[in-house]
């Protein structure tokens, strides 16, 4: 991770299509649940919206003011800007199903 | 409380944080302890959140402690109110770096759980607040919310306890909140992991009146007050007042202050009650009590002494228009500051929070006299055993200050009046009572002194006349049929009038006998000194004429012997001639 700037992942394909989807995950220094919830959303993301998402990653160490902005109390929290409504989801992702269910991906089962 | 006041800390105590509310500094011996977080517990509507944020904001204004408030819950329109009515601009504390505050929203339906996670994006919120104004003090209001947003509770509870922890490393002094459970001080037991200092607050109803009631319940490493406290919130915050039995060690003055009655000073051996002390008038309807203490409030105001006077029967312009129709005019004591009333209904709230507020009055206006008109109604407002705690509270309080409570206490029975206040006659110094005398189809009122400690006092019944020029109090004459009154006692006067008129006329006449027989025997007395005078002369010229008689008779002789040429006694005659 970066040291003055978020993080931002994007794929070459999602610049052309205008992103439709885009996603903060916010952490706080490189922690193991960090790096999990990073790894567990990409491989998310490649699998169900390959080419439309962007991925923004906050270090609250280094940007402590920005957690007031979404509200951020866990850690990580994934937030889905884009598309609307926001949504939140906590956790290191590990638990795929929610998480799709989270982003408004799949049904509540 | 001035930043001069600020406590210093006992040697080998722990360091204290003053929180700046009235009492709750003195309860805690000098504020919460310092650089360790302090838990707030109580109900719904309790009064916590003022607490916690008067804490920072008093901190911030008074103790030049930065504070940082985190809110869990929306805050109410009114506490905003409140806070803004107690002078405290938030927004301009939050400009000057003063203040920072952050409202953590948490709402459970919004998010979804998947896998592990901390709360340090809390920490770090609360870290980047403290540092970005160097905060001294943190208020969490009320962190117990997070349990019913977030799901995994041993996460929680473990964060929870790593965060007490931190801030306590942090060094700042931090008050949390929570809400009372069942049986339990907070409901999700964090108490367990903010042990240091635990206050209770509790807002408890009884007979539909409420009272506010404060305790501390547990202060690690320092001395506090045990007892629960009753407690304000009104337009200047909370007021905790320690409103205790301070034991009985109060001065005793001999300063005396006039009742407003001449005749009743007289009575109370001429010089009024004692500074300090406590007077109940008891009484029925309409016997007076009330124009009786307003003749007192109104010699007080003349001194140029303050008084205040709580008012629990009526509204003080109709207390001012009543007493002025027996002369007695409060107004310009009112308009000029000697006289404040305050006037509310019993049951308006709780005992104690009459005592409360009454505290709070007194304090602030620093009066020398305190009037209640009438005591009983206040007592009406709880139990009797309650009332005569708080009573004896109040009058342990104001004895500790030297100020004169004047009582008014409504009976309801002519009978049964003394037993009715054996309550609280131990409390009271000197007691008054007023009471209908019925007579000839009459009601007049009767006073007298049923007890006055320290003083030489009157033991007779006098009567209490309400006439356009203020109190009056008359003899009373003791007839055959008792005590008379009003027309009966000016009848009496009326009689006593003649009778002492026609003995004085008795007397004139006596005294103009006695002149003119003195008179008589004066003549006599010159008559016979005049006859004396006579028989003196007469005797006198006997006396003369006797000897003149004698002289003549010896010429005569002596020429008859010379005519006889007698020579015997001639010769010792002759010799005797010659001699001549």
């Amino acid at each position: 991770m970066t040291k003055k700037s978020p993080v931002r992942v994007k794929p070459a394909a999602a610049a052309a299509s205008g992103c439709a989807w885009n996603l903060r995950l916010y952490v706080a220094g490189r922690t193991s649940k960090s790096v999990t919830a990073f790894e567990n959303l990409k491989r998310i993301c490649e699998e169900h919206l390959s080419g439309q998402y962007e991925i923004e990653i906050i270090d609250l160490i280094e940007h402590p003011q920005l957690a007031k902005g979404d509200q951020i109390l866990a850690l990580p929290t994934l937030v889905r800007r884009l598309p609307e409504p926001i949504k939140k989801i906590i956790g290191d992702l590990s638990n795929t199903q929610r998480v799709l269910v989270g982003l408004d991906l799949r049904p509540q089962a | 409380m001035p930043a001069a006041k600020k406590p210093s800390n006992p040697p080998g105590g722990i360091a204290k944080c003053p929180t700046g509310i009235v009492g709750l500094d003195q309860i805690t011996n000098g504020g919460l302890p310092r650089g360790r977080p302090a838990l707030i517990c109580g109900g719904a509507g309790c009064g916590k959140t003022l607490l916690g944020l008067e804490f920072v904001v008093r901190g911030a204004t008074q103790f030049d402690e930065p504070g940082v408030f985190v809110s869990f819950e929306e805050m109410s329109d009114e506490l905003v109110d409140n806070v803004r009515s107690l002078g405290f601009d938030l927004d301009d504390l939050v400009k000057r770096k003063k203040l920072a505050m952050d409202y953590v929203r948490l709402e459970r339906s919004e998010i979804e759980e998947s896998g592990d996670y901390d709360l340090e994006g809390l920490f770090v919120r609360l870290n980047h607040a403290i540092d970005s104004i160097k905060a001294k003090r943190v208020v969490l209001d009320t962190i117990e919310t997070l349990f019913s947003g977030l799901s995994n509770t041993d996460v929680l509870r473990a964060e929870l306890r790593r965060l007490f922890r931190w801030l306590k490393d942090k060094g700042v002094t931090a008050v949390i909140t929570a809400e009372k459970g069942e049986g339990t001080l907070t409901r999700h037991g964090i108490e367990e992991y903010v042990s240091d200092c635990v206050i209770v607050l509790d807002h408890r109803i009884h007979d539909q009146l409420s009272t506010r009631r404060l305790r501390v319940v547990k202060y690690r490493g320092s001395a506090h007050g045990t007892n629960e406290y009753p407690f304000i919130i009104d337009e200047e915050g909370i007021s905790v007042l320690p409103v205790t039995s301070v034991g009985l060690e109060h001065a005793a003055t001999m300063a005396r202050i006039s009742s407003g009655v001449a005749r009743l000073d007289t009575m109370l051996s001429g010089r009024g009650f004692f500074r300090g002390s406590s007077i109940l008038v008891s009484g029925t309807a309409g016997t007076g009590k009330t124009s009786l203490a307003c003749s007192f409030a109104r010699a007080t105001c003349q001194n140029g002494e303050r008084c205040l006077f709580f008012a629990f029967e009526e509204s003080p312009a109709q207390i001012m228009r009543n007493v002025r129709s027996v002369g007695i005019d409060l107004e310009p004591f009112v308009g000029g500051g000697l006289l404040r009333f305050h006037a509310s209904r019993p049951s308006l709230y709780g005992l104690e929070t009459h005592l409360a507020v009454m505290h709070k009055q007194i304090d602030a206006f620093k009066p020398s006299v305190v009037i209640i008109d009438p005591v009983t109604n206040m007592m009406t407002a709880g139990l009797a055993r309650d009332a005569r705690s708080v009573l004896l509270r109040l009058i342990d309080y104001l004895k500790g200050l030297q100020i004169t409570v004047f009582m008014n206490s409504l009976t309801h029975d002519g009978n049964t009046i003394e037993q009715s206040e054996v309550e609280i006659s131990s409390l009271i110094d000197t007691w008054l009572f007023v009471r209908d005398i019925e007579l000839g189809g009459e009601r007049n009122r009767g006073m007298y002194i049923l007890k006055s400690r320290g003083m030489a006092h009157s033991n007779q019944i006098r009567e209490f006349v309400l006439g356009r020029q203020g109190i009056e109090l008359v003899d009373v004459y003791l007839g055959p049929a008792g005590v008379l009154t009003g027309s009966a006692r000016i009848a009496q006067a009326a009689k006593e009038h003649a009778l002492e008129t026609a003995g004085r006329r008795d007397l004139k006449r006596q005294q103009a006998e006695m002149l003119s027989k003195r008179k008589a025997f004066e003549a006599q007395i010159a008559a016979l000194q005049a006859q004396i005078l006579a028989q003196d002369q007469a005797t006198e010229h006997l006396v003369a004429d006797t000897q003149a008689n004698e002289s003549r008779g010896h010429l005569e002789r002596r020429a008859m012997a010379l005519s006889r040429k007698a020579d015997s006694g001639g010769g010792r005659t002759n010799g005797k001639e010659s001699r001549k």
